[in-house]
């Protein structure tokens, strides 16, 4: 049975506190960038700094980062991943940079991701902001902003939809191989 | 295959490649080359393969071209060339062959004097097999690097018409290029001196889509892009052609004779130039020319078929 974790209110709501905390922690918008990971992230990141900018009356460069060229499991999955476009449009150097994704699992594309950053120069510190953890952590990475913590056993899926890609808001968590309701 | 996946081992030819395969290389190189537009252009998705370059004829650019893109992508490069190599002490090409299968590179790529040499090759190693040019059969990734800076520059290819001038008959680059750009959905002009166009097209049976045309202006009439072959100069000797002299003055590019192309329509070159033969040296560092495009674009190419090649391997 597929479980509605968050609605579509629920998310936008979610959102709006995450840019409230991104603002108070780094107080203000002074030195900070929004980094989203595709393919869903970048939608989310888009999305708080338009927050961030009805908050604060200010506009926080915002960049996309496609982390497949950096993944560790190529050889495992049998077949090359679409590569898709990384913009960053700005200098990641001595910018606090906020991460954002969909869903925290294993860490391991967050650590692809804080891989890809470096390679752009050297930010002044990385902050992480997810819509969902889910627990189960491979690696030592932590969420700095979190929309919602959710246990999760390792036969089910977070499912994130979101209106741009998927045409409605919603996170659901179903079993592994199940038909979303 | 399956859709958005990769599926060929080898890239021999482009002659079968469907429209999507086509699509999948152009779109991952438009991600290899933002890589190549960072401070760090280097990227650890190939750590640990090694790349073997075998070029057992003559090439600098392409050569370096794969190499740098092999680089970028953090693989292990091995040069083999048949200068100072045991190909000069007449090793013959199984030979090779057995010895680089024994050396273990995930990925030959092979320039070879000999039309269909890669194919060779690839039925006798476990490794991945690009052609990087055979005879004067085929050459892919020069024809998917000038499809890549054609769309680049003209948005799409659909309906779009690219003039081929030179030497069509010796030309891999020609062969190469007419498969990609119909598959794109172009349509392709050839014009060269009657002696350097394959006879049966000359003769009315072009493939479709394709046009042959001996006379230039009504080769470039209307056209959305020029790409100008390179003369070898081997065939004067052949008898082929009378003089370089005259064929630049009645095939060579000049900015008189663009003239009669769509406005602005840019001019290609697989290089190296002969400036004042087949492109005079005004149109070659003119604002249409986007040969040193063709030359960034051919390192992103590369990396993205080398990408997608090594993807493919399934492990035990």
């Amino acid at each position: 049975m597929a479980k509605l974790l968050l609605t579509e209110d629920e998310i936008r709501r979610a959102l709006t506190r995450i840019a409230h905390e991104v603002l108070e922690r780094n107080g203000g918008t002074e030195g900070i960038a929004l980094v989203g990971i595709k393919n869903r992230g970048d939608i989310l990141a888009a999305r708080v700094r338009a927050k961030v900018g009805e908050i604060e009356k200010a506009s926080v460069p915002l960049g996309s980062l496609d982390i497949t060229l950096y993944r560790d499991d190529l050889t495992r999955i049998g077949y090359a991943p679409e590569v898709r476009r990384t913009e960053l449009p700005f200098s990641v150097d001595d910018q606090v940079i906020v991460l954002v994704d969909d869903v925290l699992f294993t860490g391991r594309t967050i650590r692809a991701a804080m891989d890809a950053l470096v390679d752009f120069g050297r930010p002044r510190a990385i902050q992480l902001a997810v819509l969902v953890d889910r627990g189960h952590r491979e690696l030592p990475i932590r969420a700095d902003y979190v929309g919602k913590n959710v246990p999760t056993s390792l036969d089910e899926d977070v499912r994130v939809r979101l209106q741009e890609l998927d045409g409605e808001d919603s996170v659901v968590l179903a079993r592994k191989g199940e038909q979303a309701a | 295959m399956t859709p958005g996946r990769w599926s060929r081992h080898d890239i021999l030819d482009v002659d079968d490649w469907s429209r999507e395969e086509f699509e999948m290389v152009l779109s991952t190189t438009e991600a290899m080359r933002e890589v190549l537009d960072r401070p760090i252009k280097r990227t650890p998705v190939l750590r640990g393969k090694t790349v073997v370059l075998f070029f057992a004829e003559a090439s600098t650019r392409t050569r370096v071209s794969f190499e740098l893109a092999a680089k970028a992508l953090s693989a292990d490069v091995v040069n083999i060339t048949s200068s100072g190599s045991s190909v000069e002490k007449g090793e013959s090409l199984l030979d090779s062959v057995r010895t680089l299968q024994a050396l273990g590179g995930d990925v030959i790529v092979l320039r070879h004097g000999s039309s269909g040499a890669p194919y060779f090759v690839a039925d006798r190693v476990e490794a991945s097999v690009v052609n990087a040019g055979d005879g004067w059969h085929a050459h892919p990734s020069q024809a998917l690097l000038d499809a890549f800076t054609l769309r680049a520059r003209l948005g799409t290819l659909s309906n779009k018409t690219v003039a081929i001038v030179g030497d069509v008959l010796h030309s891999r680059v020609a062969r190469s290029n007419v498969h990609a750009l119909r598959a794109l959905g172009a349509e392709v002009v050839l014009c060269g001196p009657p002696t350097l166009l394959p006879a049966a097209w000359r003769c009315g049976h072009a493939p479709a889509g394709v046009r042959v045309e001996t006379d230039l202006g009504r080769a470039l009439e209307g056209v959305d892009a020029v790409m100008a072959l390179r003369l070898q100069k081997e065939r004067m000797s052949a008898g082929l052609l009378p003089s370089t002299r005259e064929y630049a003055r009645v095939w060579g590019i000049t900015e008189a004779r663009l003239a009669v192309t769509k406005p602005g329509a840019p001019v290609l070159h697989p290089g190296p130039l002969n400036e004042g033969v087949e492109i005079a040296a005004a149109v070659a560092r003119g604002p249409r020319a986007v040969i040193e495009e063709q030359v960034t674009n051919g390192v992103a190419v590369r990396m993205a078929l080398l990408y997608l090649l090594a993807g493919t391997e399934v492990p035990d």
